[in-house]
């Protein structure tokens, strides 16, 4: 028996790889993303809006499918295309991080969007004023200002995608889901393991709460709160 | 890519098949989630106090689990509880775990709950305090402030973050398709995988499903929201 809870835990430390490398992945894009939307170049903007509207109007697990079993039939067909060995195999953490990072790039890029807007154009031209360039601007101003505005929704989001990781079991990858359940059709205890699975995933929740609410006090030192 | 499989009436008809299911599952899971949203929001911004614990480790739970996990855990846990198994023949309310459609159903709907609850209930602790003063001053009883002016009015604001919920919920029926023996769009799409080995567009033709039925919730969404909350609209000039 214990040693199905050790296997969970391992799987619960994959769990937290996945949804790390796939936060890293969003939050990339949720940047490109935001920058294309405001560029003010049509083609960037458009492009930008429809990899928002596209992703956000399917299922993560249709995606995640289609990146699993199409993307590896694509990657054999590129291959042998270019008279490569098409002996590759899209692995399961690769194909569920690309995918789960892909999504929440598409939710990260309306909430930064939404964040860079809520900071005052003043001081962006004060920035530019002073001489500094566009990376210096973003880095300098935009970006220490645009965490406090980005928060409440890079909360939400970041919560919805280590819940969302628990799909990636359904393509092989064996993360603390894939074991609960495994180890749930083993020893025929249908409850307790996927019990543990599930209060190790509450765990994970309660401390990203915790933290990201320290994160935001010290993000919102300086600032007035405003009491109703 | 290869197509010539779409125009096959029996493709169509799987796929036809797993649009129902969707759908099915999508509304009777938003209906039967939306009562107990009601009534967990009430719990949650009521006055008698263990209610209101009760109700927030209900939601704490549900908004900090994976769907999945609940859906294995009503699917392969209770439905394979021998204590259920021993009456799923003949006693009434444990006949229905038999029926995979049901588990579903009944693991959406609790999920759908846990969710709407919390927006209904923020709903409901925005309600300026000018509107209840005024309903008490017209004297009516809490009972009556409730039906008449908080819900009605909770409920409307809560449209546009409701209107995410939905997609959402339908998005997260395509969880539908790990529980075996349920064929909706997701599952339709593996099984021309399978079948075809045709990943791209099988999958494809899913998203296609989804991305339209989205869109259809949307528009529908947008005009319910111009017809009912459009006494918060902005004052055309």
């Amino acid at each position: 028996m214990d040693g199905y809870y050790l296997s969970i835990l391992e799987g619960a430390v994959l769990t937290v790889g996945v949804s790390l490398t796939s936060l890293a992945v969003a939050v990339a894009l949720g940047l490109l993303g935001a920058s294309a939307k405001l560029s003010g170049n049509p083609l960037l903007a458009g492009a930008a809006t429809a990899y928002t509207t596209l992703i956000r109007g399917i299922p993560e697990l249709v995606l995640m499918l289609l990146v699993f079993y199409g993307g590896t039939i694509g990657l054999i067909n590129l291959l042998e295309s270019l008279g490569l060995d098409p002996n590759v195999d899209i692995n399961p953490f690769t194909a569920g991080v690309l995918t789960i990072g892909f999504i929440y790039g598409a939710y990260m890029t309306e909430t930064f969007r939404g964040a860079i807007l809520a900071i005052p154009k003043g001081q962006m031209e004060a920035a530019w004023a002073f001489g500094m360039g566009r990376t210096q601007t973003f880095w300098r101003i935009t970006m220490p200002q645009m965490i406090r505005y980005a928060l409440p929704g890079f909360t939400n989001n970041w919560l919805v995608l280590i819940k969302s990781t628990a799909l990636i079991s359904l393509i092989g990858l064996h993360e603390m889901t894939y074991r609960a359940k495994q180890a749930s059709a083993a020893t025929r205890e249908p409850f307790i393991f996927l019990l543990f699975a599930a209060a190790l995933f509450l765990a994970f929740t309660s401390v990203s709460l915790w933290v990201l609410r320290k994160v935001n006090q010290r993000y919102s030192l300086g600032t007035k709160k405003v009491q109703l | 890519m290869n197509w010539e499989v779409f125009s096959d009436p029996a493709t169509l008809a799987l796929y036809g098949e797993g649009l129902v299911t969707t759908l099915s599952l999508l509304l009777s899971s938003l209906a039967v989630g939306a009562v107990l949203a009601l009534l967990l929001a009430l719990a949650l911004t009521g006055s008698v106090a263990p209610l209101r614990w009760l109700a927030g480790a209900y939601t704490y739970c549900i908004r900090g689990t994976p769907l999945l996990i609940q859906v294995y855990l009503i699917y392969y846990g209770l439905a394979q509880l021998e204590w259920i198994q021993a009456r799923w023949d003949d006693v009434w309310p444990w006949t229905h775990f038999k029926d995979p459609f049901f588990c579903a159903l009944l693991a959406f709907a609790l999920n759908n709950a846990g969710y709407t609850a919390e927006m209904l209930a923020g709903s409901i602790r925005e309600t300026s305090a000018g509107e209840l003063e005024a309903a008490q001053a017209m004297g009516m009883s809490r009972w009556q402030t409730l039906r008449r002016i908080v819900v009605p009015s909770a409920l409307r604001r809560t449209l546009p973050a409701y209107s995410n919920e939905v997609v959402m919920m339908l998005h997260s029926t395509s969880l539908a398709s790990t529980v075996p023996a349920m064929l909706d769009v997701t599952a339709a799409a593996s099984r021309i995988y399978s079948d075809f080995y045709l990943p791209f567009e099988a999958y494809i033709f899913a998203a296609a499903i989804y991305l339209s039925i989205t869109f259809i919730l949307v528009g529908i969404f947008r005009v319910t929201e111009r017809r009912y909350l459009a006494y918060l609209a902005p004052r055309r000039a």
